[in-house]
């Protein structure tokens, strides 16, 4: 695609992530599904309250976290050099959901420390599971990772269901099931605040590093001769991305499908390139969860978990994929 | 000839409870040549290319390019010396030859840069000097064997390194595209650039290399000139079957008897 013709297309995306914000300020059930008129915010200090305290935090919180998540995804995609990878890949989804549940059980039901606990935990998933991957023995470091990945989620997914077996089936069950079907009908401008370091921080610096993500994702050794610093620049993207990740699934709980499904959209649009896929891929990821966070508040009387959404839409949006041979799936390396 | 790459009294192995590599091994590589190195498999031609890459430290041994040791180049200014056409190159992602050429660039650009007007032109005369303009719309994974060679060599052009290793560059192609890449090469060295190739054809070594190193289990068993070392005693010994050099109108071919 022509450099003019994509930036063409990006700023066209800006423009339509911008309106899907504006339209999802009004959509809601006040005064009436599906929403309210534009002039009710001039007229109505009850409306104006809604839309400042509760819907725009919640807003900015579902942009950041469909940003986050397609680009934690793209990124971890490329540099595991496996397009079937996702945020969760690591145990952070796992670990951080163990975090909340620790804290909802045993430490303090406050939403503040239940996000340092899932933000706590999801770090402690991934550098354990790093520790395991340098004691393996065997294979490349992405197959280490893998393996390790998939152990550390097992033991912290294992951890999560002997607490959800232990909680108080009358308060504290529904509590932790409605926090891991994912959700974000809690947040506030504090929750707000709290993510919005991390996620910055994971998007610009994946969106700085975007071009050299694709030499990231060649074997080692071409890597290595074309100059870069293999550990260190692929632990910096881990670092900036699962810690954005971690932080974010700490007040919505687990989202999953979006860090998987939107870069291949991305890169069936705009091509391989992280250099323009990537960017893409962070709109295309914030729109997503806008419209399906606008979707979880007014289909039915009472909020759908965005993460059931986001599955169910995520899954019918893969099949379509795989059946119209979107996704392009090597064989071998 | 002037050495540009010197090796002395290389030992490696990849893990203390693995079997030694490479033993003892010594080596000279000429500049603005193409060296061949020859040898069964599993006798280190590999890791020997890593080595020189900078990729493996030796466990003993001093190894020097231009002058200069490994570990006295930073790593930048090493991608910058030494270019790699692995055996193998694996690209997971439906990249266009021109996004995978271009990458050819990173050596130039620190970690937070994207490509300029000079990279992207320096990608296009790549692209052109490898004889493979026409596919740069092209996805590398829709492109033929041979086609996908000669993008890797784009991309190491791309690079602009005095120096090319290349693994194995003509392994499952056919001979046209064997012909093809042996001539870049050779016109690589005329140029005034280094390559050294890994094959298992010595037909092809002769064709388009100067130097030739003959390596088995670990060690440099010959190396040297042609006639010095592409004889049937040395082949015949390291292959362990019986092997004919004949010399035509001047060519040498290499043969190998019923035996």
């Amino acid at each position: 695609m022509a450099k003019k013709k994509y930036y063409k297309i990006l700023l066209i995306a800006c423009g339509g992530i911008f309106a899907v914000l504006l339209i999802s300020i009004l959509v809601g059930r006040y005064p009436n599904p599906p929403g309210m008129p534009p002039r009710l915010l001039f007229s109505d200090p009850l409306a104006r309250q809604l839309v400042l305290r509760l819907r725009m935090p919640r807003l900015l919180t579902a942009l950041f976290l469909g940003m986050v998540l397609a680009a934690a995804g793209s990124v971890l995609q490329m540099i595991f050099r496996n397009p079937l990878v996702e945020p969760g890949f690591l145990g952070v989804s796992q670990g951080a959901a163990f975090g909340a549940a620790v804290s909802i059980l045993w430490l303090n039901p406050h939403p503040l420390i239940i996000e340092l606990s899932a933000t706590f935990f999801g770090l402690l998933a991934l550098a354990v599971t790093y520790l395991i991957s340098t004691r393996i023995r065997y294979g490349g470091w992405i197959l280490r990772l893998i393996l390790s990945g998939v152990a550390v989620s097992a033991l912290f997914s294992a951890g999560v269901g002997v607490l959800k077996f232990i909680a108080d089936p009358l308060t504290e069950l529904p509590e932790l099931t409605f926090w891991l079907l994912g959700g974000l009908y809690h947040v506030t401008w504090r929750d707000f605040l709290f993510v919005l370091p991390f996620a910055l921080t994971g998007v610009v610096v994946v969106l700085a590093m975007r071009w050299r993500v694709n030499l990231l994702s060649l074997n080692d050794e071409t890597a290595f001769s074309l100059g870069a610093s293999l550990t260190k620049e692929r632990l910096i993207l881990l670092v900036v991305t699962v810690s954005a990740t971690a932080a974010l699934t700490a007040i919505s709980g687990i989202i999953g499908w979006i860090g998987l499904i939107i870069p291949h959209i991305s890169r069936r649009i705009f091509g391989a390139s992280a250099e323009k896929s990537l960017p893409a891929a962070m709109l295309l990821g914030g729109t997503f969860s806008m419209i399906a966070d606008d979707l979880a508040r007014t289909v039915l009387p009472g909020e759908i978990p965005l993460g059931i959404l986001t599955s169910a839409i995520g899954a019918v949006l893969f099949i379509y994929l795989m059946i119209s041979m979107g996704i392009k799936v090597r064989s071998h390396g | 000839m002037d050495k540009i790459i010197s090796l002395e009294g290389i030992h490696f192995q990849y893990d203390p409870l693995d079997p030694v590599v490479l033993t003892d091994l010594s080596l000279d590589i000429p500049s603005e040549t193409v060296t061949a190195i020859l040898g069964p498999n599993g006798t280190g031609k590999t890791t020997l290319l890593h080595i020189l890459l900078g990729l493996l430290k030796p466990s003993q041994g001093t190894t020097r390019v231009a002058g200069k040791q490994h570990r006295d180049y930073s790593r930048q200014e090493l991608s910058r010396l030494i270019g790699l056409v692995p055996q193998f190159e694996g690209i997971p992602f439906n990249f266009s030859v021109y996004e995978y050429v271009l990458l050819g660039r990173s050596p130039y650009l620190n970690p937070f840069q994207l490509p300029g007007e000079e990279d992207h032109k320096i990608a296009c005369d790549a692209l052109d000097a490898a004889g493979i303009l026409q596919l740069a719309e092209k996805p590398v994974m829709e492109i033929s064997g041979g086609e996908r060679q000669l993008v890797h060599i784009a991309r190491v052009f791309t690079q602009q390194t005095p120096i090319l290793l290349l693994d194995e560059p003509t392994a499952h192609l056919d001979l046209q595209n064997q012909n093809r890449i042996l001539n870049l090469l050779k016109k690589l060295a005329a140029a005034g650039s280094t390559a050294v190739m890994t094959t298992h054809d010595p037909n092809a070594a002769i064709f388009a290399a100067e130097y030739f190193v003959l390596m088995n289990k670990g060690q440099v068993a010959a190396q040297g000139q042609v006639d010095d070392v592409i004889t049937a005693e040395n082949l015949s010994g390291i292959y362990q079957t019986p092997i004919r050099v004949e010399k035509q109108n001047g060519h040498i071919m290499v043969v190998m008897d019923k035996a």
